[in-house]
């Protein structure tokens, strides 16, 4: 396959953002009709590699092949006239329109007076759906087709645009068993057809079963190429991890207490047919790591109250208790840092001040009315604690720079007695010098006595910053490690969902 | 907040001043009471529109509910006989009773408040219709009831009593909105409603209770303007009043994605938009243009506030 001669070709990519090199010296080249995977860790630089060859981001140095032209970046259109197509993650369609209308929506065919074609259109739709092996009609509704059928029409649609690249951004992550198999069936045959893509998973399995050669990313660079006889799965993840890991690591003022909050047989909308079992310890920070999508979210969620919980109990001090709203557990001493800060975190419109009184609004109020003094001197004494850089608690949350309304969410909880933190991906998006402090007050946190689970992507962190980590991979766990048995290596094999031994 | 409001004042001042240049008559004692008494009707439902529009809702049901409870009011009062103060009673417990049945299906069944209230705005007219038998319901001549009278179309020292109820609820309900932790949790749920739930706030009942205030608001209202019109056609009482509230709260700032809005500026509204219906009347505009010259300020109001908003952020370097 390798024989083919190349029709792009990237040459010493580099891409900096202020302050961060995303890719640095990266190259790579298709051929017609092969199958490339793309490896690495969430922040290796593929996304960023993705975007450059989509034309979404320019890079800045380093050249563009397309068909022996050179250029120094790609515009969409540029992109897309060169037979760039994506399939992404999130998908890009309409659900309230039916297949066809999707796969050309901006390219009717037209019959005159602005009116749609809808023969042309549906005869232009079924060869490509046949070719695909789709076991909907054109004129199903998108609204109503299963993920795995939505990526079919997705497929379609880029090979209704003479795509000769397809780019799959963890294609797989939400598939079922057969579903994923009949879509690596998909791919083969557009090998077969000459047209080449790229695969990019966490699953490496599939990478294992599908891709011709495969390239990993590590620190915005390529680290490794393996061939189609030396793709396995130990050698990937062995080119994914030796990163060095600095030492973040704060031992915890004494030995982990008893369980404070605990969940046993406990199921989650995401994954009803799994069952999650846990105890977060007092004085212990739990890392909580594994693929996005794994369902660490929704459990967080789940035990906070915001979604129903499908099964299992939820003991908080040894007694079972009900959350059945986030208000039952404000109540109890459970809360939590969510994901999405700007969503659901905090009210950006709001002050300082007002958000860290929101979730104990009456503590600051006599006979229901507010006191605007008694609110303004418990966010003094937070932004003092926390350090939250602001000229004044008066200041809109929304000017604040991410580190610092983080800070915020921390501090509302903080104001009041909190027995569990769960932090969803606690650093995400925040500077270095910010992350360090939130460790620290992690860490400060748990050495008085509040039990933790800190949920993450990021490796540095899980590893840096738990007592002990508990690895989910597809709504249950797989795996618990202590301290000493901490490594990337077993981290990533648990998240992938192989035991270790 | 506050710029927007004094910017509102500045507005009505003007518009007043102009008018009153051109017809000195503005501001005589006798229209500035008749104004006065139209500002007050109007403005007590208005409140209540500025509670639901700040939880991001609507509320259009209002003129209906005005003609629905208005001809059982008189019903109440001419036909069985009831004392008027228990018949004020069960009025606004009514009022009460739909605006929780509003904000029930909304909260609990997860429909739109546009198509809730839209639906409320056909049915009740239609019940009162068919009610009254498409007649009018009003009371017999010679009939008076003095007391209830004086509460509601009386005046001291030339001031109608429903501008004084209405000033005592802006700053009751003022205070409510902007002092108390239900006006907080307003506008925390109506700014973010998934925030406010991540801290814990029990947003759907906020969003009732919303609701609850507008429709009592509406029930007192709906006496008072049966009071000051004496006799109820159903077909026509109340029609179009629910628009008056939406531009009332919009002209004082609300913003109809919910989260904004105060309770001054409801008033200034309220004001502006009757000073707006007496320029028609006292500057010799035809009557039937009365809407457009509304619809026309009113526009012009909300592009300039955008703009001065814009130049403003611009200054202090917001995006």
């Amino acid at each position: 396959m390798n024989t083919a001669t190349p029709f792009l070709d990237l040459i010493d990519i580099g891409k900096t953002y202020p302050g961060v090199t995303a890719l640095a010296e990266v190259s790579l080249s298709v051929a017609p009709g092969e199958t490339i995977g793309l490896v690495g860790e969430n922040g290796a630089g593929k996304s960023t590699l993705m975007k450059i060859l989509g034309g979404v981001a320019a890079p800045s140095r380093g050249t563009i092949r397309v068909d022996g032209a050179e250029r120094a970046a790609m515009t969409v259109a540029d992109a897309t006239k060169a037979g760039i197509a994506f399939v992404h993650q999130e998908l890009n369609l309409f659900e309230n329109l039916d297949v066809a209308a999707n796969i050309y929506i901006g390219r009717e065919p037209r019959k005159g007076w602005g009116l749609i074609d809808e023969k042309a259109l549906h005869d232009k739709v079924k060869p490509l759906l046949q070719r695909l092996g789709a076991d909907f009609p054109a004129d199903a509704l998108v609204g109503d087709l299963s993920l795995a059928q939505r990526q079919l029409v997705e497929i379609a649609k880029a090979l209704s645009l003479d795509a000769r690249l397809v780019i799959m951004d963890e294609p797989t992550s939400s598939l079922t068993a057969s579903e994923t198999s009949r879509l690596l069936d998909v791919i083969a045959d557009l090998r077969a057809n000459g047209v080449s893509v790229i695969f990019i998973s966490h699953r490496l399995q599939e990478v294992e079963r599908c891709a011709d050669r495969v390239i990993v990313l590590r620190d915005g660079k390529v680290v490794g190429h393996l061939g189609r006889e030396e793709i396995r799965h130990d050698a990937m993840i062995r080119l994914m991890i030796g990163r060095d890991l600095k030492s973040l690591y704060v031992p915890p003022a004494r030995a982990p207490g008893e369980a404070v909050l605990s969940v046993a047989g406990f199921r989650t909308t995401a994954f009803p047919g799994k069952d999650v079992s846990l105890a977060l310890r007092a004085g212990e920070i739990l890392g909580l790591a594994g693929l996005v999508g794994a369902g660490r979210t929704e459990l967080a969620r789940a035990v906070f109250g915001i979604d129903r919980r499908v099964g299992g109990e939820i003991r908080l001090g040894g007694e079972p208790i009900r959350i059945d709203s986030p208000r039952d557990a404000i109540h109890r001493g459970v809360y939590l840092i969510p994901e999405d800060r700007k969503l659901c975190g905090l009210l950006l419109d709001f002050t300082i001040a007002e958000n860290i009184s929101l979730p104990d609004l009456p503590r600051y109020a006599r006979a229901a009315l507010l006191q605007g003094g008694a609110e303004a001197r418990n966010a003094e004494a937070q932004k003092e604690r926390l350090r939250i850089r602001a000229p004044h608690v008066a200041v809109r949350t929304g000017s604040l720079s991410g580190g610092n309304q983080q800070k915020v969410v921390l501090a509302k909880w903080l104001s009041m007695r909190p027995r569990v933190i769960l932090f969803d991906e606690p650093t995400r998006g925040i500077d270095v010098g910010a992350k360090g402090e939130i460790y620290e007050l992690m860490r400060h946190l748990a050495d008085s006595g509040v039990a933790i689970l800190m949920i993450s992507s990021d490796m540095e962190e899980v590893i840096g910053v738990s007592d002990r980590i508990a690895v989910m991979h597809e709504g249950a766990i797989a795996g618990f490690l202590d301290r000493h048995q901490f490594s990337e290596d077993r981290v990533l094999q648990l998240a992938v969902g192989k035991t270790l031994h | 907040m506050f710029k927007k409001d004094l910017g509102l004042l500045i507005l009505i001042l003007v518009v007043g001043t102009a008018v009153a240049i051109i017809n000195p008559r503005f501001l005589s004692p006798i229209n500035l009471s008749n104004t006065a008494n139209l500002i007050g009707l109007f403005g007590m439902f208005s409140i209540g529109m500025g509670f639901v529009i700040i939880t991001g809702g609507i509320e259009l049901s209002v003129g209906s509910i005005f003609a629905l409870l208005g001809v059982v009011f008189i019903d109440l009062l001419v036909t069985f006989g009831w004392p008027w103060p228990l018949a004020i009673l069960v009025i606004v417990i009514a009022g009460i009773a739909l605006g929780w049945l509003h904000g029930i299906l909304i909260t609990r069944m997860h429909l739109q408040p546009f198509v809730v209230t839209l639906c409320g705005l056909l049915i009740y007219r239609g019940i009162a219709r068919w009610y009254t038998e498409d007649g009018t319901a009003g009371f017999e001549f010679g009939i008076t009831f003095p007391a209830l009278e004086w509460l509601t179309t009386g005046r001291s020292f030339g001031v109608p009593h429903s501008f004084v109820v209405f000033i005592l609820l802006a700053v009751v309900m003022g205070v409510v909105l902007h002092r108390s932790v239900f006006g907080r949790y307003l506008f925390a749920v109506g700014k973010n409603e998934e925030a406010a739930r991540y801290s814990g706030i029990n947003t759907s009942r906020i969003v009732i209770a919303a609701y609850v205030i507008s429709g009592a608001l509406c029930g007192l209202a709906a006496v008072y303007l049966a009071m000051y019109t004496r006799s109820i056609s159903p077909a026509s009482h109340g029609s179009f009043y629910e628009l008056y509230a939406i531009a009332a709260a919009v002209l004082g700032g609300c913003s109809l994605r919910g989260g904004e809005g105060s309770m001054l500026g409801i008033v200034l509204g309220a004001i502006l938009l009757q000073v707006l219906q007496n320029l028609v009347n006292l500057l010799g505009i035809p009557s039937s243009l009365n809407f457009a010259v509304m619809g026309g300020v009113i526009l012009i109001g909300v592009l300039a506030d955008q703009q001065f908003t814009r130049r403003r952020q611009a200054r202090l370097g917001k995006p």
